[in-house]
């Protein structure tokens, strides 16, 4: 079986340097940040917190459809795909997840000192690092998920591409094309009301939605040889991290208390085999009768 | 350092912290309780440990970067497309009343755009004291770089304390890009806002982990607090056109060079029915419809009532109905005076997308399905007969004549 091996993240960047012309895109970061399964979590109503056991972690979803995206590139025009993201060593796991779908290296940014990271600090910590990258061997274009399902912000990645004067370009639905210069890159972005097709300059960092595309299975060969994968680890250090910006420190925001929802209270329940049923039945649909008749006839007056 | 500190002379190794810690952020490795990067700080563990074995370490301090007395005033960022502006924008204007009289201070809407007249003087009698604007052709549709340079430009200016955008795409575009530009605390998708007595800090509560979990949230040292607010869980005022304000115009400094994004073009969704978010009366199928046929019968019962077809995750996820039509936490937030919850069981993530319609009315098989919970009306039985049921009872009344 071959091991992957540790792929040394300047050389491949920086060959693309001595081409004689920037063609496309080169090189393309994702973010990604493994998450608790927030659709299995139930709450605990005799205790009021939640129930943790037994909840896997997981990849972001969100950030599976980035990774697929920048795989779809790297298919089209060649390009060399890092994934990075701030967490524990466990968070190796989703790292590896996307180095069996096809990405070329992946970081782990891990240090106690980014514990309690609200928004701001996040991004920067992330900045940080593809600054890291891109005075390396350059960066064309940063994938991030639209939002994280535990966090539920969507405010690192617009934050990531304020800090590097990077173009924004959220809730992205497609990639439609990128200049022959290698200069735009045109996408679809999927609005309330519509899709807005808008063209920006490179290099841009895109938050895209799941329409976008569809994260590959990885091959059972690729998965096998992806649990073999050390991803580079680096610290606050090794990314000049300036202690005041990340962390519990570096967070303006505070989480002053966290509580369950606060219940709606229940109503009448019908059974059917009840006695007071069809009295109660009744009294239902009069009630929808009248906001019916009431909602008609403000169709017909306007 | 991280932000819990562990007396390790009294912790037990318990491990209660392990399973109530919400980040994951806590395990055991060689007999220690140890703290990683997931931990936010929020204290659960602190608060639950039986042997009051943690802290919350206490940071020096910070010298305060501005001076927090600088900043007043409740701004409302005025969202707007074709010149049409969007409801949520309204709802904060109701709800930045409410912050601006507890606090004493003046509200005052932003725009940003080109023919801005009429705007302004909406905004205006929707209760605006002041509307800041800026008035340009650059500006004319959103695009980040523009708005960000404009909104920057004015928040440095006049100094707002609190700064509240709608949660839809364009506010959450536009508000992560402010604030980190502007080195300042931002909180997403606040479904309650309010000033806390003492302090005056606005306390922002929002939900997490997917809607299971509520979370207030305080940004104590940074300024403006900054706080995107769910559409439809706001009341908006009723308008008042005789309402004037102060009409402040501003020029943006900013280059058409330099802008990094050009709109191709616009596609406007083809709508077949009115948008869910503004149904008043919806129909809803979930994982209990039991295939798309059964779906047949929710449209006929729609079409008896005049009302619209919506779906859980689960629905949208077999295919019986359109994402678009997707009701909850990952889906859309409704709010009609009537909601049929028809063979959904009630999980939290779908709960929080319809929780405050005015009625619910649930249809379920399963007497213990969490939905009966949260519903006016719960009818404990098979869903395949109870709507024709119903359907038959509307078609034969009133509900189906031209005239009243």
């Amino acid at each position: 079986m071959a091991l992957l091996l540790h792929i040394d993240i300047v050389s491949t960047a920086i060959d693309s340097q001595y081409c004689s012309e920037k063609v496309t895109i080169v090189h393309i970061v994702v973010c990604l940040k493994q998450v608790p399964d927030t659709t299995e979590v139930k709450i605990d109503r005799k205790t009021n917190t939640l129930i943790r056991e037994g909840v896997p972690s997981i990849a972001n979803p969100f950030d599976l459809n980035a990774v697929e995206a920048a795989l779809v590139l790297k298919e089209k025009y060649g390009a060399t795909v890092t994934v990075i993201s701030m967490g524990p060593p466990q968070a190796k796991e989703a790292l590896r997840r996307a180095i069996a779908m096809g990405a070329d290296q992946a970081i782990l940014l891990s240090d106690r000192s980014f514990a309690g990271a609200d928004t701001l600090a996040t991004s920067y910590t992330l900045a940080q690092a593809i600054l890291k990258l891109r005075d390396a061997g350059g960066v064309d274009l940063v994938l991030c998920g639209k939002q994280a399902i535990d966090g539920d912000t969507a405010q690192v990645g617009p934050g990531i591409a304020t800090r590097l004067n990077l173009t924004q370009l959220t809730y992205v639905s497609k990639i439609e094309s990128v200049d022959a210069d290698g200069k735009h890159i045109t996408v679809e972005r999927k609005l309330e009301n519509g899709v807005e097709i808008v063209r920006g300059n490179l290099p841009a960092l895109l938050t895209v939605v799941k329409e976008i595309y569809k994260p590959r299975y990885a091959s059972l060969p690729c998965l096998i040889e992806s649990l073999a994968y050390e991803p580079v680890v680096w610290n606050a250090k090794q990314i000049s991290a300036d202690s005041s910006q990340i962390g519990l420190e570096g967070s303006p925001t505070w989480v002053e208390t966290i509580f369950s929802p606060p219940l709606r209270e229940g109503g009448v329940i019908l059974n059917p085999g009840d006695e007071n049923y069809d009295k109660e039945f009744s009294g239902l649909i009069d009630t929808v009768k009248k906001i019916v008749a009431e909602e008609r006839s403000k169709l017909v007056c306007s | 350092m991280t932000p819990i500190e562990i007396a390790e002379k009294l912790c037990t190794l318990c491990q209660v912290c392990v399973k109530k810690c919400p980040s994951d952020a806590l395990s055991m490795q060689d007999g220690k309780i140890v703290v990683n990067e997931k931990c936010t700080a929020c204290g659960i563990c602190v608060r639950t440990c039986p042997e009051k074995a943690m802290s919350l370490r206490n940071l020096p301090k910070k010298a305060i970067a501005k001076d927090l007395k600088d900043y007043k005033g409740v701004w409302v960022f005025i969202e707007h497309s074709d010149c049409k502006i969007a409801s949520v924008s309204f709802e904060l204007l109701g709800e930045g009343r409410k912050l601006a009289d507890k606090l004493g201070v003046e509200l005052s809407a932003v725009l940003l755009g080109d023919a801005t007249e009429r705007m302004a003087a909406e905004s205006a009698s929707y209760g605006a004291d002041t509307v800041l604007v800026m008035n340009d052709p650059l500006l004319k549709n959103y695009r980040t770089q523009p708005y960000l340079a404009g909104i920057v430009q004015l928040v440095q200016k006049y100094k707002p304390e609190i700064f509240l955008f709608g949660a839809t795409t364009m506010g959450r575009d536009l508000a992560g890009a402010v604030a980190t530009k502007l080195r300042t605390g931002l909180t997403a998708d606040c479904t309650a806002l309010d000033i806390e007595e003492q302090t005056k800090f606005l306390k922002q509560t929002r939900p997490a982990f997917g809607g299971n979990i509520m979370a207030t949230i305080l940004t104590k040292n940074h300024r403006p607090q900054m706080a995107t607010v769910r559409p439809r869980v706001m009341k908006a005022p009723l308008k008042d056109a005789g309402k004037k304000a102060a009409i402040i115009n501003e020029t943006i400094v900013v280059s058409a060079e330099l802008l990094p994004t050009m709109i191709v073009d616009f596609i406007l969704q083809a709508e077949q029915n009115a948008p869910l978010e503004d149904a008043q009366i919806i129909v809803s199928g979930g994982k209990g419809m039991g295939s798309a046929k059964n779906f047949d019968m929710l449209h006929a019962f729609a079409s008896a009532i005049g009302g619209t077809v919506a779906g859980s995750r689960k629905a949208s996820e077999a295919g019986w109905i359109s994402a678009a039509m997707q009701v909850g936490q990952t889906g859309h937030t409704v709010r009609p005076r009537i909601y049929f919850a028809c063979g959904i069981s009630g999980a939290i993530q779908h709960v929080v997308g319809m929780q405050t319609s005015d009625i619910i009315i649930a249809i379920n098989k399963d007497p213990h399905a969490p939905i009966f919970s949260v519903a006016n009306y719960g009818i404990v039985g098979d869903v395949l007969n109870i709507i024709p049921q119903m359907t038959k009872i509307f078609n034969e009344g009133s509900g189906n004549n031209e005239s009243h």
